[in-house]
């Protein structure tokens, strides 16, 4: 099951048998909007606080890819999630309301992989046949924990990324049908010395070109074996980075599609995102929602998602630490019926 | 500050951190400085206006119409705040949205509604000056230290 130094093969090939969207107002108008399963047009969702309605929005997807994946919670023998709430609470609170025996992890916004990758090497060694991954992240709740009040009036730099309302959770089953979980890459933490919150992208870039990198040398293949290879939220100026960081290293990225969820989520003609989209949620949403339709309707055959997570707390960077990043990969190919 | 930080950082660090700063967008400083000035003006514009009215309809002399000024002027950011305008505003806006009164009492409102879920005592109380609260603490220390330096100069000049 290990191959090289950090990749996992997976070679009873875990089913994601279901997943599902759940995003907010703003996601809900961008380009993506038909592949999301539920758009919800109050950004509180009718709760009292962003940190509730983030909790929601990640048990309302729970919830529906246990309910499209053809189970009861019930059946479900793990939940693995995180979030980027301190001690990851909407997570935490979402599997008290599921009662699934939970385990709970922190990657920041590479979590929507981490969590895939962890479930995809319990079921593929047997350890449980239904595994439920998932993550969310809330614009608010965000802003609120890691810079300032919502409403307050700051002006964002060019480089600033937007957090995206949303969660995204996938059942991963040892058999049925439905795309192939076939490998995995785990990061190694990655710090460049960048010290700007408001420039998520270019601490994150390094860390996905790691990731990348070590998955082909691990795996011994070349970035042609796959259709499309996405980053998670490095959004314009982190992608134009790892693009730069790529033909710095003679990495062959050409010889495929490269691709950031930070940038197909929104539309920077009509809405205010400078940079695009960042948060768990991003890659989340865009992975489980948008490309897994595209990968069930035949457009992709293989694909390699690189969720990237930037490991700063608030008070980390108050004290003057820089960002510490790190990025998950996780291979995912079209399936047969099994 | 910056130089420091990129001493104290490995060759590699130092030159991907070239790199990174070359693909950066920068910040439109000149068009942000128009932009500043315009809004920042408009604002006092605003402002000046609103003294007027409270001269010549109110009864008012020029020095007590200023209070009653700022009063309205701090609502209006209130109010804008409360409707979830004035953030939007300020990103087109910059410092001209930031500098005026206006800016500060969005800062306090803004605080304020942020943390309202925390409940009236931690959270509104508590974390209202979260944003303020720096102003006003380096304000004072900054006014007393020119209060200080007029004190001395005008004492030494043989005034009192």
């Amino acid at each position: 099951m290990l191959k090289g130094h950090q990749s996992w093969i997976f070679e009873n090939k875990p089913v994601i048998r279901a997943s599902a969207t759940v995003v907010g107002p703003f996601e809900g108008s961008g380009p993506l909007a038909d592949d999301f399963d539920i758009i919800h047009g109050d950004s509180m969702l009718e709760e009292d606080s962003w940190e509730k309605a983030e909790k929601v929005l990640i048990e309302e997807a729970a919830q529906l890819a246990i309910e499209n994946a053809g189970l009861t919670k019930e059946q479900v023998q793990f939940y693995i999630g995180g979030d980027l709430m301190n001690q990851i609470i909407s997570s935490s609170f979402a599997a008290r309301t599921l009662t699934i025996p939970y385990l709970g992890v922190f990657g920041a916004c590479s979590t929507s992989m981490e969590s895939l990758a962890l479930a995809s090497a319990l079921v593929n060694s047997g350890a449980a046949n239904f595994i439920l991954a998932g993550t969310c992240s809330h614009n608010a709740s965000v802003e609120k924990q890691f810079r300032y009040p919502t409403e307050y009036g700051s002006q964002k730099p060019p480089t600033a990324q937007y957090t995206v309302t949303g969660a995204g959770a996938a059942i991963v089953s040892r058999e049925g049908d439905g795309p192939v979980v076939t490998s995995a890459t785990i990061g190694r933490v990655i710090d460049m010395g960048i010290t700007d919150p408001f420039n998520m992208g270019a601490a994150m870039a390094p860390a996905a070109v790691d990731t990348i990198q070590a998955h082909f040398r691990d795996l011994q293949i070349e970035p042609g074996y796959y259709d499309l290879i996405v980053t998670g939220d490095l959004a314009k100026v982190g992608y134009e980075i790892a693009c730069k960081l790529f033909e710095k290293h003679n990495f062959p990225i050409h010889q495929t599609e490269y691709n950031d969820c930070g940038m197909m989520i929104y539309d920077y003609d009509t809405q205010m995102v400078q940079a695009g989209a960042s948060g768990c949620g991003c890659s989340a949403v865009v992975t489980y929602g948008h490309l897994l339709k595209r990968m069930r309707k035949g457009e992709i055959k293989r694909m390699l998602v690189v969720a990237t997570g930037a490991l700063l707390s608030p008070l980390s960077f108050q004290q003057g630490e820089s960002i510490p990043c790190i990025a998950h990969a996780v291979a995912i190919e079209e399936g047969g019926n099994r | 500050m910056a130089n420091n930080k990129l001493k104290k950082a490995t060759p590699v660090q130092q030159e991907y951190q070239r790199l990174a700063k070359q693909i950066e967008p920068k910040r439109p400083i000149l068009k942000n400085c128009l932009r500043a000035f315009l809004t920042g003006g408009l604002i006092c514009v605003v402002g000046q206006a609103i003294q007027e009215m409270f001269v010549h309809f109110a009864g008012f002399d020029e020095e007590k119409a200023s209070n009653p000024t700022v009063a309205v002027l701090i609502f209006i950011s209130v109010v804008l705040t409360s409707l979830g305008v004035y953030d939007k505003f300020a990103q087109w806006a910059g410092a001209g949205s930031a500098v005026p009164v206006t800016g500060f009492a969005n800062s306090m409102a803004s605080a304020a509604i942020e943390h309202q879920s925390e409940g009236m005592v931690l959270g509104v109380g508590g974390k209202m000056f979260k944003l303020a609260g720096p102003v006003i603490v380096f304000g004072t220390v900054a006014a007393f230290f020119v209060g200080l330096a007029t004190y001395v100069l005008k004492g030494t000049g043989g005034g009192h």
